[in-house]
C-alpha cells in the first residue's frame, strides 16, 4: 500500500457521510441514554433514576435467560454455517457457465425480505400443511415447532442456516478465486495432498474474507429479530425469545422505557465488545 | 474425489430451493386445497391470489413503497459514500481511523435498539410515514457498508492514475467523475447491490417508521397473516412476488457478487 498523503481537506469528503450517520446514530443513541437514566409515568414527566435501571437489567433473570439463548443460538449457527460454507465454496466449480448458475441460486435467500423468510419457513415447516413438517412426522418423529421448544430451536437454526450460509459461501469463494493458479501447480508438482493444499494455501488465503464472514454472521445473528419473530413469535413460551425479541417486547409491548433503554445500551455494548474481541483475536492470528 | 465435487453444491442448492418451491406452489393453490389435502403440485391451479394482489391497492402500493425507499436509500448511500471512501483510501487526516471504526460500529447497532428513538426522531421532524424517512434510516447501516466496500475497491486502483490525471490538467471533480468512477464501476455496482439487498430485506425499522402512505409490502403481509388468519395462499403469493426484484438484481450483478467483499479490506 502506497503511503497516503496528509490532507486535512479530506474532512470535506467525509462530511456528508458523517452528517447522515450522526443524525441517525447520535440523536437516537442520546435518546436511549436519556431514557436509561430516568423514570417516567407518562405525560412527558421524567424523574432522575441514575444507574438503577442498569442494575435492574444486569440482575434480572429474564435478561440472563435471553442472553444465554442468544449466545447459544449464535454459537450453534456459527459452528454450522462457517464450516459448511467453506466446504461448499471448495467444491464449487472454478470456471464455466455453472459458476453463474450456482451464484445466482445461492444468493437468492439473501435477497428475500426477512419476514418473508419467516413466513416461508412457517408454511414450509407446519406439521400438518408444510412439506418439512409432513416429512419429519412421516419419518415417525413427533415434530411441531409451535408447541415443542426442541422443534422450535431446530426449525429456527435450520432456517438461519438456509438463510445465511450462502453469505459465507460467497465470501469464501471470493477468497478462493483470488489464489493464483501457479500456487496449485506448485502444490501439484510437490505432490501435496488436498488436505495440505487446503491447510497451507487455501485457508491462509481465505483468512481475511473469513474474518469478515464470521464478524458479519456474528453481528447479524446477535441482532436477529424478524425471522424468529415471524416463525415462532419467540415461543413456545419463551424458548426462542432472543435478545432483540425480548427488547421489543419490553419497549413496545410493555412500554417500560427506562429498563428497555438500559437493556438497549447493555446489548449494544455486548455486541461491540464481542465484535472487538473476535476482531483482535483473528487479526493477531494473522500477524503470527 | 474428482467426480463427486458437483454433489455438495447441488444438494445445497436443492436444500435452498425446497422452501421457495413450497412457497411458490402454495401461491397457486386455492385455500380449500391447502387446508383439505396435502399435494406436492396444485391440483386446482389458480391465479386468484395474484389477482387479489394486483387489484387491491393496499397490496400493490406496498410494492411501490418498498421499491421507492430502497432505490432512494441506494442512491443516497452510494452517492455519500463515494467521496468518503475516496478520502479514506487516498488521504490521511485527523481522526481518520477512528472515524472509519465509528462508522463500522453503526453496522453493529441492533435495529431493535433504535426502533423507538427513530420513531420519535422522524415524527419530530415531520417525516413519519414517508419514503425518505425509511431511506434515511436505512443509511445507518448501509453507508458504513458502502464506504467499506468502495474503499476496498478504490485502494485497488494505483495512485498513479490520480497523479497522471492531475499532471494532464484534469480538475478534481472531472477526474473523479470521468476517469475514477468508470474505473471502479464494478465496485459501485457491488456497493449498490449490497445497499439494495439490506434495505430490501430489513423490516423492523421500515415498519416502525410507516403507517399507511409508505407501508412496505412485507409489513402488509405481516398484517394479513395476523388479522385474517388462514390466508396462506395469498400470503404465499405476496411472498413469491417479493422474491422477484431480488432475483432480477442478482442476475445483473452475478459476475461481481463474489468479488464484493473480497476486495474490501478490514
Amino acid at each position: 500500500m502506497a503511503a497516503k498523503t496528509h490532507n486535512p481537506k479530506a474532512w470535506l469528503f467525509v462530511l456528508p457521510v458523517v452528517i447522515l450517520v450522526a443524525f441517525n446514530a447520535l440523536i437516537p443513541l442520546m435518546t436511549v441514554v436519556n431514557y436509561s437514566v430516568q423514570e417516567t409515568f407518562g405525560d412527558n414527566v421524567f424523574f432522575w433514576e441514575g444507574v438503577g435501571w442498569f442494575e435492574q437489567v444486569l440482575h434480572s433473570e429474564r435478561f440472563h435467560a435471553s442472553l444465554l439463548r442468544q449466545l447459544t443460538f449464535t454459537g450453534i449457527i456459527l459452528a454450522i454455517e462457517v464450516p459448511l460454507g467453506v466446504a461448499i465454496a471448495l467444491t464449487m466449480p472454478k470456471k464455466g457457465p455453472w459458476v453463474s448458475v450456482c451464484l445466482v441460486f445461492m444468493a437468492m435467500p439473501l435477497l428475500i425480505p426477512w419476514n418473508v423468510v419467516g413466513a416461508m419457513w412457517n408454511i414450509f415447516a407446519l406439521p400438518d400443511l408444510g412439506l418439512l413438517g409432513r416429512a419429519i412426522n412421516g419419518m415417525g418423529i413427533d415434530y411441531n415447532f409451535t408447541q415443542q421448544p426442541g422443534s422450535a430451536w431446530f426449525t429456527t437454526i435450520l432456517m438461519d442456516v438456509w438463510h445465511w450460509t450462502s453469505l459465507v459461501v460467497l465470501l469464501a469463494y471470493a477468497g478462493l478465486r483470488s489464489i493464483p493458479d501457479a500456487y496449485y501447480q506448485a502444490a501439484k508438482i510437490d505432490g501435496a495432498s488436498s488436505w495440505a493444499v487446503f491447510r497451507h494455501i487455501q485457508l491462509p488465503k481465505m483468512k481475511r474474507v473469513l474474518t469478515i464472514a464470521i464478524l458479519l454472521r456474528f453481528m447479524d445473528s446477535f441482532m436477529i429479530y424478524t425471522e424468529p419473530f415471524v416463525l415462532t413469535g419467540g415461543g413456545p413460551g419463551n424458548s426462542t425469545t432472543f435478545l432483540s425479541i425480548d427488547l421489543v417486547k419490553i419497549a413496545l409491548g410493555q412500554f417500560d422505557l427506562g429498563p428497555a433503554a438500559a437493556m438497549s445500551l447493555i446489548y449494544f455494548l455486548i455486541v461491540l465488545l464481542l465484535s472487538w474481541i473476535f476482531y483482535t483475536l483473528m487479526m493477531r492470528n494473522e500477524a503470527q | 474425489m474428482r467426480k463427486a465435487t458437483w454433489l455438495a453444491p447441488t444438494l445445497y442448492i436443492l436444500f435452498l430451493m425446497l422452501p421457495i418451491y413450497w412457497l411458490v406452489i402454495m401461491s397457486f393453490k386455492t385455500t380449500n386445497e391447502i387446508l383439505s389435502v396435502f399435494t406436492l403440485w396444485p391440483q386446482d391451479f389458480t391465479l386468484e391470489n395474484y389477482e387479489k394482489i394486483f387489484t387491491d391497492s393496499t397490496w400493490y402500493n406496498g410494492y411501490f413503497n418498498s421499491l421507492a425507499y430502497v432505490l432512494m436509500n441506494t442512491v443516497i448511500a452510494v452517492t455519500a459514500a463515494l467521496p468518503a471512501a475516496y478520502a479514506f483510501s487516498r488521504y490521511r487526516f485527523l481522526g481518520d481511523k477512528h472515524l472509519f471504526f465509528w462508522l463500522l460500529t453503526n453496522r453493529m447497532a441492533p435495529p431493535a435498539v433504535f426502533a423507538l428513538p427513530f420513531f420519535q426522531l422522524y415524527s419530530a421532524v415531520n417525516l413519519f410515514d414517508t419514503h425518505i424517512a425509511v431511506a434515511l434510516a436505512h443509511t445507518l447501516f448501509n453507508i458504513p457498508l458502502a464506504v467499506w466496500i468502495l474503499e476496498g475497491f478504490m485502494s485497488g486502483v494505483p495512485k498513479e492514475l490520480d497523479e497522471t490525471a492531475y499532471v494532464d490538467g484534469y480538475p478534481f471533480w472531472r477526474f473523479f467523475l470521468r476517469i475514477f468512477m468508470p474505473t471502479i464501476a464494478a465496485g459501485i455496482g457491488v456497493a449498490a447491490f449490497f445497499c439494495f439487498m439490506f434495505s430490501w430485506v430489513e423490516l423492523l425499522l421500515a415498519k416502525t417508521l410507516t403507517s399507511v402512505a409508505a407501508k412496505p409490502i412485507a409489513a402488509t403481509m405481516t398484517r394479513t397473516a395476523s388479522t385474517s388468519g388462514y390466508e396462506l395462499g395469498l400470503l404465499a403469493a405476496a411472498g413469491t412476488l417479493t422474491i422477484i426484484p431480488g432475483a432480477f438484481v442478482i442476475y445483473f450483478v452475478r459476475n461481481y457478487i463474489a468479488k464484493g467483499f473480497a476486495l474490501g479490506r478490514v
